[in-house]
């Protein structure tokens, strides 16, 4: 590139030319990036927990779906089943979940102190758990066996013993173990 | 560098001294939880080091470096005494006081709650008083930054500002306006609670406050490494800047695009609804942009400089750039590092995709690349390149120059790239102690211990970096040339009006921020059931 070349108004609008459609690249990128995104929510409906629930963190253990004695795996008059669990330093209750397997779960958890969160190891199965609110999603999982599911947000100097499992029955197990018990874990 | 040239060394000094112990800190952290160590006896002292860590690495060490290299470019771009200097070292003394009164906290177990708070856990009020005055003692910077560019119009009425100049006062007024979301958090909702005023909190609210500073914090890490790539890497490798224009519009972009985007780390979170997530998704999607063209000017810029060096075809130009110049060679690294880090970061911000990597070791690597990879190396380049200039002595050791940041480069990758593997595996973070024997937990193993390497060969170079700037003040004196700047291609004496101030996207950064937090923030302070009591951290309050 001489001075002279680089004077030239010629050199400068190939110099522009090349910027543009650079810039128009770009732009093609970024739209088809959100386009897949876009067009995965809505035609697979496949996004982040949608609502904002709210639950009264002070009174969970004595009033409403998180005490005791309703933490688990259940399965409703309509047949829908829901894993109930409350999160707390530096333990899950229950610490092992039973869910069938293939069969689609909802899943409701809560803090009653500080923030928490968990994934299920080998899923996308991954949310937070922040006190005063309710995280609510549903989820499928396949191959029978037990997942670990560790905390994955920092709640204090326990953090790191704070391990759960799910275990992952087959159908038929499951219903004969959940028409024993109205809740159900692995504990 | 006029007369803030003793200003400008102690920022640098400073800020090299946090960064050294947050980089042992870090590798310590490395050890302990790895296979090669028994599990560490009290896991406070885990989380002790690892808020050490980050307070240090995330908000007193990048924030010294913006101050210190925003002060340079100050004054050499506009070739006038910093107006204000007295204040600038008040500034200064803020920063300082507030990194020791943090760090003396956090040094006694009293605010073990990681740099990022995680609230309703809170520490003693000391810790978040001294992030205040970092925060602080920053934004006199701002308003110093301003003023100083101010002044310089009205002796030059019509003038164009200085493209090195644009991008300081651009990354000073994106820095103002990140940092009100974690001052809110601190000041309305955090303090009050640490000095027992109040004892509950609310922990949604504080997270959704806490996302507006987390995200753009990084643009402001970022700022100082973007500066270097425009307008010192093209003159130190003997070529030009493709495009003025180019760079304003990119550090515009940064300003308006950057703050409302935080949601996206919050897309497993229960307070937010969709349709914000799915918001935040797209503009996070249009910050990529001024990335994405300054990949583009940069490159263009290079390839440049090997032309103009007899650089031939379409690769073999490559051979002819100077290899051996540090700032070459550390602008590649940092691109790669970028290229990669940048790739993930895509995969991070896609809605569905984040739910896979979302608080795993992934999110560890992805961050680290991007910031101690990518950006801090050119922090590397930065010193170098000003040392001279503050010293008024030439630093002589090129060859230990290219090793440093050669070690860098290869122990960032080997740092990063097992911890984004075994984020894939479903590693999660922020865990003091491992049990490597479980059947879901042995494959991390190995990842680990290679991490340690990388972290190793990290720390060497940390060290060999301030050796070579501590050499270089007992160097002999040499006559220093006055500071220069990329010049660009096609240099204009005037640039379109909208890219030689800032009204138009400082309203607009305001604005967005506004429309995409305005919602969540209103509907979560408008709900007292979900404030819950405060948890005391390091004994009593």
């Amino acid at each position: 590139m001489t001075d002279h070349a680089s004077r030239s108004p010629d050199a400068e609008a190939i110099a522009s030319q090349f910027e543009l459609g650079w810039g128009v690249l770009v732009g093609v990128i970024i739209a088809l990036l959100l386009g897949m995104i876009v067009f995965t929510a809505v035609h697979w409906s496949s996004m982040p927990p949608s609502r904002v629930e709210v639950v009264e963190a002070s009174t969970l253990h004595r009033t409403g779906e998180f005490v005791q004695d309703n933490l688990g795996t259940a399965v409703d008059a309509t047949g829908r089943i829901v894993v109930r669990m409350l999160a707390a330093q530096y333990a899950f209750r229950p610490s092992c979940v039973v869910v069938p397997e293939g069969v689609p779960v909802t899943f409701r958890a809560t803090s009653s102190d500080v923030v928490h969160g968990f994934q299920i190891l080998g899923t996308n199965v991954n949310s937070m758990v922040v006190p005063g609110y309710v995280s609510t999603f549903e989820m499928t999982l396949h191959g029978v066996g037990e997942r670990a599911m560790p905390c994955h947000e920092f709640c204090g100097v326990g953090h790191a013993s704070m391990w759960a499992r799910v275990r992952v029955l087959p159908w038929s197990k499951f219903q004969a173990l959940s028409r024993a018990k109205r809740r159900t874990s692995c504990v | 560098m006029f007369n803030a040239r003793r200003l400008i060394l102690a920022h640098f000094w400073i800020a090299i001294a946090a960064f050294l112990g947050a980089l042992i800190l870090g590798e310590w952290q490395m050890i302990v939880r790895s296979p090669l160590h028994a599990w560490v006896d009290n896991p406070e002292h885990y989380y002790r080091s690892l808020t050490a860590h980050g307070s240090a690495m995330g908000y007193v060490f990048p924030t010294l470096i913006a101050m210190g290299f925003g002060y340079a470019i100050s004054v050499s771009a506009l070739k006038r005494n910093l107006l204000g200097l007295r204040w600038a070292w008040v500034a200064l003394a803020l920063v300082v006081v507030g990194a020791l009164a943090a760090m003396i906290t956090v040094g006694l177990g009293r605010a073990s709650v990681l740099y990022t708070f995680y609230p309703p856990l809170v520490g003693h009020a000391f810790y978040y008083l001294g992030i205040v005055l970092v925060v602080v003692g920053s934004w006199v910077w701002v308003v110093l930054l301003s003023l100083n560019l101010r002044a310089w119009r009205k002796e030059h009425p019509g003038v164009k500002v200085p493209l090195a100049m644009f991008a300081n006062v651009a990354g000073a007024y994106l820095w103002a306006w990140t940092a009100v979301g974690a001052a809110l958090e601190i000041l309305l909702q955090i303090l009050p609670v640490a000095f027992g005023w109040k004892t509950t909190i609310d922990a949604g609210l504080a997270r959704v406050l806490f996302s507006w500073t987390l995200h753009a914090i990084v643009y402001f890490w970022l700022m100082p490494a973007y500066i270097a790539y425009y307008t010192i890497v093209p003159r130190a490798i003997g070529g030009r800047l493709y495009s003025d224009t180019m760079a304003r519009f990119s550090f515009a972009l940064f300003l308006v695009f950057a703050m409302p985007i935080g949601v996206h780390h919050l897309f497993a979170d229960p307070m937010v609804g969709s349709g914000i997530k799915v918001m935040h998704t797209i503009f996070t999607g249009m910050v990529a942009v001024p990335t994405f063209l300054t990949v583009f000017t940069i490159c263009a810029s290079v390839e440049l400089a090997a032309r103009m060096r007899g650089g031939r075809g379409i690769i073999g130009w490559l051979g002819a750039l100077p290899w051996k110049n540090p700032a070459m060679l550390a602008v590649a690294f940092s691109f790669v590092m970028l290229g990669l880090g940048g790739a993930g970061g895509l995969i991070n911000m896609s809605y569905q995709l984040d739910s896979t990597v979302h608080n795993t070791q992934w999110i560890t690597g992805h961050f680290h690349l991007i910031f101690a990879g990518a950006i801090v190396i050119m922090y590397f380049v930065i010193a170098y390149d000003l040392w001279p200039q503050l010293t008024g002595r030439a630093l002589q050791s090129l060859s230990l120059m290219r090793l440093q940041l050669w070690l860098w480069f290869l122990g960032m990758m080997i740092l990063t790239l097992p911890w984004h593997l075994s984020g894939l595996l479903g590693m999660p973070r922020r865990m003091a102690y491992f049990d490597y024997t479980h059947v879901a937990t042995s494959p991390y193993a190995w990842t680990v211990i290679v991490s340690v390497l990388g972290g190793a060969m990290v720390l060497i170079s940390g060290v060999l970096f301030v050796a070579i700037l501590a050499k270089g003040h007992r160097t002999e004196r040499v006559g220093v040339e006055p500071y220069r700047f990329s010049v660009a291609l096609h240099e204009h004496a005037t640039a379109p009006r909208a890219l030689n101030g800032f009204a138009v996207w400082i309203a607009l950064m305001v604005a967005l921020t506004l429309v995409n937090y305005g919602f969540p923030i209103w509907q979560l302070s408008r709900i007292e059931s979900t404030s819950v009591p405060a948890i005391y951290v390091g004994g009593d309050q």
